[in-house]
C-alpha cells in the first residue's frame, strides 16, 4: 500500500450512517478523484467515534482536525479547501458553547480527552474490515501469548486477578465464571458471546462489534482455550445487520490468517466461531433464554440452577459473556491484571462504556473509569443539559434499572453504589431527564416496554407487569387512587421476589425507584390530579394569555384539530375539550402567549 | 495469505500495518508542508507532493507528516515546500520539482543537511 499524506477517518457507526455518512463518503471520494489526489489521500471508514449527536463526522490526519455535521456539500468544500490547500474549513468544526471553534476536538474536548478506552480502544480508529489494522494495534498478540506461553489455568488466574466483572449488567466475576466452567465435566464445552443488546438507548455492544469485530473473535478464542471449548457462538440480534456483516468479514479474515480453525498458531488448539442471529426478543439477553434460542427452541428462560457453567448449550458446560466483557480480555492478557486493577475502583476495576441519551448536550458513547461520579460523567463529559433546564434525574440500566435523582449525582459509578440507590449498572445506558419529564410517565414508558417483552412463561412477570402498567395508565390519566399507589408498590415487590428470570425480577425497578425518590409526583397525580412536569396529557390544559396574544392567527392555522378560535388582531382562546395537546401552537407562537397549566 | 503460525509472522504483519496507522498520529518529528495554492498547483505541486510521499515511503520514514497549505506568497518560485523539524528553524525551498523533492527528503530529512541551491528562506517569518 502506498504511503499517503492525508488519512481521512470517516465514522461509519450506525448513527452516522443514518445521518447520511454514505453520501458524504461518496462525495469525498469523488472529489478526491476529481483533483487526482487518490494516491496521497486515503479515506477509511471506521466504527463509531462516540459523538453521535454531531454526526456524520470525520477526522483528517495528520493534523487531527475534527469535522462534524457533514453533508455532501461540506465534503466538497473540505476537499477543495483543506485537503488541497491546507485551509481548515471552520464552518464544520466543533464549536464550544462560547462560539469558539475547536479544530483538534479529539484531543481537546473533555468529551474525548476524559475518556479511558479499553473496550473501545480501536473503535473509531481502525478500519474494522481490515484485519491488519487490528494486528497493528497489537491485535492477536494476546492470543499468541496465551497459546505460546500460558496454560489454561494461568489464563483463568490472570482474568481472576484482574477483577474483571461482567459488563452485561450483573457484574459476575468473569474469571470465576471461566474457572467454574473449566472444572465442570462435559465431553464438549462452548463459549458464547451475548450480543443481544436490547436496552432502549444502549448501543455499546453494537459499536464494538461494528468498530472492532476482531477483538471479540480473539477474546472468544482465548476464552475457549481457557475453559476447554472448541466452538463459540456469537448471539447477535437481527436488528444489527451492519454488526453481522462486519463480523462475517472478520471471521472470514481470521480463518484466512489462521486465527480461527484447526491448529491455531501451531499450538494444536482448534477453535471456530459461528454467528447465531436472534429475532430481537429482549428476553433472549437472559442467558438461559439465549441458550434455548441458540438450540433452535423458543427463547424462554428456565430455572437456575443448573447454571450454564454446568448445563448450557446442548446441556454442556458453557460460558456466556457480554461483548464489552470480551473486549476487555485481550488488553488484560497483554498488559496484565495489575494494570487493569489500577484503573477504576477496588471492587469494580477497569472502565465502563456508557451510552448517553436524552436531554444531554453530548449524546453518544463514552468509556470512563469506574468510580467516576455521575456529576463528572453528565456535566464534564456529557456537557450538561441540552435544554437549558436543570437535569432532574438519570435513568441507568434501562428497563431493569432505576432513576437516580440529582441529589445523588456525587455517587461514584460502580456496581455496588448504583445498586444501593435502587438502580443498576446494567448494560450502561443512561437516559438523562430534565424538569419537563414526568417521573410517573417515565416509569410507565419502561413498564410498557417490559409488558411487550415479557415472554409469558411465569405468571408474576406476565400478569403482574400488565397490572402495574394498567395502574400507571390510570394514574397518568388522572384516575388513580391512593389504594392504587399501595397496590402498585405491593405488586412491584411481589414481582421482584417471585419472577423466574432477571427480566421480571428487575422490571419493577423503574417503578420502585421513582416511588422512592419522586413519591410526591405520584401523589400530585393521584390526590391533586396534577402533573407537576406538565407532561401527562389528561392532566394539563393549554391556555392563551390574552395580554400577550396579538391575534396573529399563527396558532389557529397550525392547530390540527381547530381547537383555537379568535378574530384577527384580537386575543385567541383554546377549547380544551377539542385540544389534543400536541404542542404545535406553543412552537409557532412568537409572543410566548401560550402555556400549559395543570390542572 | 498463508496462515500465520508463529509470533514472528504476526510481528511482520504488525510492522507492515503499523506504518499505515502512524499516519493517524499527530505527534511527529516534523512536517513537510507543500504549498498548494492555485499558483503552486499550476507549477506542479501535486507531482511534488506525490514525489515527497513516495520518497518518504521508499526510505521508510514514518515520523514526518506531509500536509498541504495555501499559497505562501512566493508565487514566482513555486512549487514551494516548507520543512519544519522538531527544535529546528523552518526552511522554505523553492522550485521543488519531483526530482528536487526527492533530494530534499534524502538530504534534509535523512541527513539533516539544508539543500542550499533550493533554499528560499530560513527561520520564522
Amino acid at each position: 500500500m502506498p504511503l499517503t499524506a492525508t488519512t481521512i477517518l470517516v465514522c461509519a457507526g450506525g448513527a452516522c450512517i443514518s445521518a447520511g455518512e454514505e453520501s458524504v463518503k461518496q462525495t469525498l471520494e469523488a472529489e478526491i478523484d476529481r483533483y487526482a489526489l487518490r494516491d496521497v489521500v486515503r479515506v477509511v471508514e471506521t466504527g463509531c467515534m462516540g459523538a453521535c449527536s454531531l454526526g456524520p463526522l470525520m477526522v483528517v490526519y495528520p493534523e487531527g482536525v475534527f469535522y462534524q455535521k457533514l453533508t455532501p456539500q461540506a465534503a466538497r468544500k473540505i476537499v477543495e479547501e483543506h485537503i488541497l490547500k491546507g485551509r481548515i474549513v471552520s464552518e464544520y468544526l466543533y464549536k464550544m458553547p462560547t462560539g469558539e471553534a475547536v479544530p483538534e476536538a479529539v484531543e481537546k474536548l473533555p468529551f474525548f480527552s476524559r475518556q479511558v478506552k479499553i473496550a473501545t480502544r480501536n473503535v473509531g480508529y481502525i478500519d474494522p474490515s481490515n484485519i491488519e489494522e487490528y494486528i497493528a494495534r497489537d491485535g492477536y498478540f494476546a492470543l499468541a501469548k496465551v497459546l505460546k506461553e500460558m496454560t489454561p489455568e494461568e489464563v483463568i488466574d490472570e482474568i481472576k486477578k484482574s477483577g474483571l466483572r461482567g459488563r452485561g449488567g450483573a457484574g459476575f466475576p468473569t474469571g470465576l465464571k471461566w474457572e467454574l466452567t473449566r472444572k465442570s465435566k462435559g465431553e464438549k464445552k462452548y463459549i458464547v458471546c451475548n450480543a443481544d443488546e436490547g436496552d432502549p438507548g444502549a448501543f455499546m455492544d453494537r459499536s464494538v462489534l461494528e468498530g472492532d469485530p476482531h477483538t471479540i473473535l480473539e477474546a472468544m478464542t482465548i476464552g475457549g482455550y481457557a475453559i476447554g471449548a472448541n466452538q463459540g457462538y456469537i448471539y447477535v440480534r437481527a436488528e444489527y445487520p451492519l454488526a453481522i456483516e462486519r463480523l462475517n468479514i472478520a471471521i472470514a479474515q481470521a480463518k484466512e490468517y489462521g486465527f480461527l480453525g484447526k491448529n491455531i498458531l501451531n499450538s494444536g488448539f482448534d477453535f471456530d466461531v459461528e454467528i447465531r442471529i436472534g429475532a430481537g426478543a429482549f428476553v433472549c439477553g437472559e442467558e438461559t433464554a439465549l441458550i434455548a434460542s441458540i438450540e433452535g427452541r423458543r427463547g424462554q428462560p428456565r430455572v437456575k440452577p443448573p447454571y450454564p457453567a454446568q448445563s448450557g448449550v446442548w446441556g454442556l458446560p458453557t460460558v456466556i459473556n457480554n461483548v464489552e466483557t470480551f473486549a476487555c480480555i485481550p488488553p488484560i492478557i497483554i498488559k496484565g491484571a495489575q494494570w487493569f486493577k489500577s484503573i477504576g475502583t477496588e471492587k469494580s476495576p477497569g472502565t465502563k462504556v456508557f451510552a448517553l441519551a436524552g436531554k444531554i448536550t453530548n449524546t453518544g458513547l463514552v468509556e470512563v473509569p469506574m468510580g467516576i461520579t455521575l456529576r463528572e460523567l453528565l456535566y464534564e463529559i456529557g456537557g450538561g443539559s441540552s435544554t437549558g433546564k436543570k437535569i432532574k434525574a438519570v435513568q441507568t440500566g434501562g428497563p431493569s434499572g432505576g432513576c437516580i435523582p440529582s441529589e445523588y449525582f456525587d455517587t461514584p459509578v460502580d456496581y455496588e453504589s448504583l445498586q444501593k440507590l435502587g438502580a443498576i449498572m446494567g448494560s450502561g445506558g443512561m437516559i438523562v431527564m430534565d424538569e419537563d419529564d414526568c417521573m410517573v410517565d417515565v416509569a410507565r414508558f419502561f413498564l410498557e416496554f417490559t409488558v411487550d417483552e415479557s415472554c409469558g412463561k411465569c405468571t408474576p412477570c406476565r400478569e403482574g407487569t400488565r397490572q402495574m402498567l394498567q395502574i400507571l395508565n390510570k394514574i397518568t390519566a388522572g384516575e388513580g387512587t391512593e389504594e392504587d399507589l399501595q397496590q402498585l408498590e405491593t405488586l412491584a415487590n411481589v414481582i421482584k421476589d417471585t419472577s423466574l428470570c432477571g427480566l421480571g425480577q428487575t422490571a419493577p425497578n423503574p417503578v420502585l425507584s421513582t416511588l422512592k425518590y419522586y413519591r410526591h409526583e405520584y401523589e400530585a397525580h393521584v390526590k391533586e390530579k396534577r402533573c407537576p412536569s406538565l407532561k401527562c396529557k389528561s392532566l394539563i390544559r393549554y391556555v392563551i394569555d390574552p395580554t400577550k396574544c396579538v391575534g396573529c392567527t399563527a396558532c389557529a392555522r397550525v392547530c390540527p384539530v381547530k381547537a383555537i378560535s379568535g378574530e384577527v388582531r384580537k386575543p385567541h382562546s383554546i377549547d380544551n375539550e377539542i385540544c389534543i395537546r400536541c404542542g404545535s401552537c406553543i412552537e409557532v407562537c412568537r409572543f410566548g402567549a401560550i402555556s400549559k397549566v395543570s390542572p | 495469505m498463508s496462515k500465520i503460525k508463529s509470533l514472528e509472522d504476526l510481528m511482520k504483519i504488525k510492522e507492515k500495518a503499523v506504518k499505515d496507522l502512524q499516519l493517524r498520529d499527530t505527534g511527529k518529528r516534523g512536517k513537510i508542508t507543500v504549498a498548494m495554492g492555485t499558483c503552486g498547483i499550476a507549477a506542479g505541486a501535486k507531482d511534488t507532493l506525490k514525489a515527497i510521499v513516495e520518497a518518504l515511503n521508499e526510505n521508510n520514514i514514518n515520523d514526518i507528516s506531509v500536509v498541504q497549505s495555501g499559497c505562501m506568497g512566493l508565487c514566482e518560485v513555486e512549487p514551494t515546500v516548507e520543512v519544519r523539524l522538531e527544535n529546528q528553524e523552518p526552511v522554505v525551498y523553492g522550485h521543488v520539482t519531483p526530482e528536487n523533492a526527492r533530494r530534499i527528503v534524502k538530504l534534509h530529512i535523512l541527513s539533516n543537511q539544508v539543500v542550499t541551491d533550493l533554499l528560499v528562506r530560513k527561520g520564522e517569518i
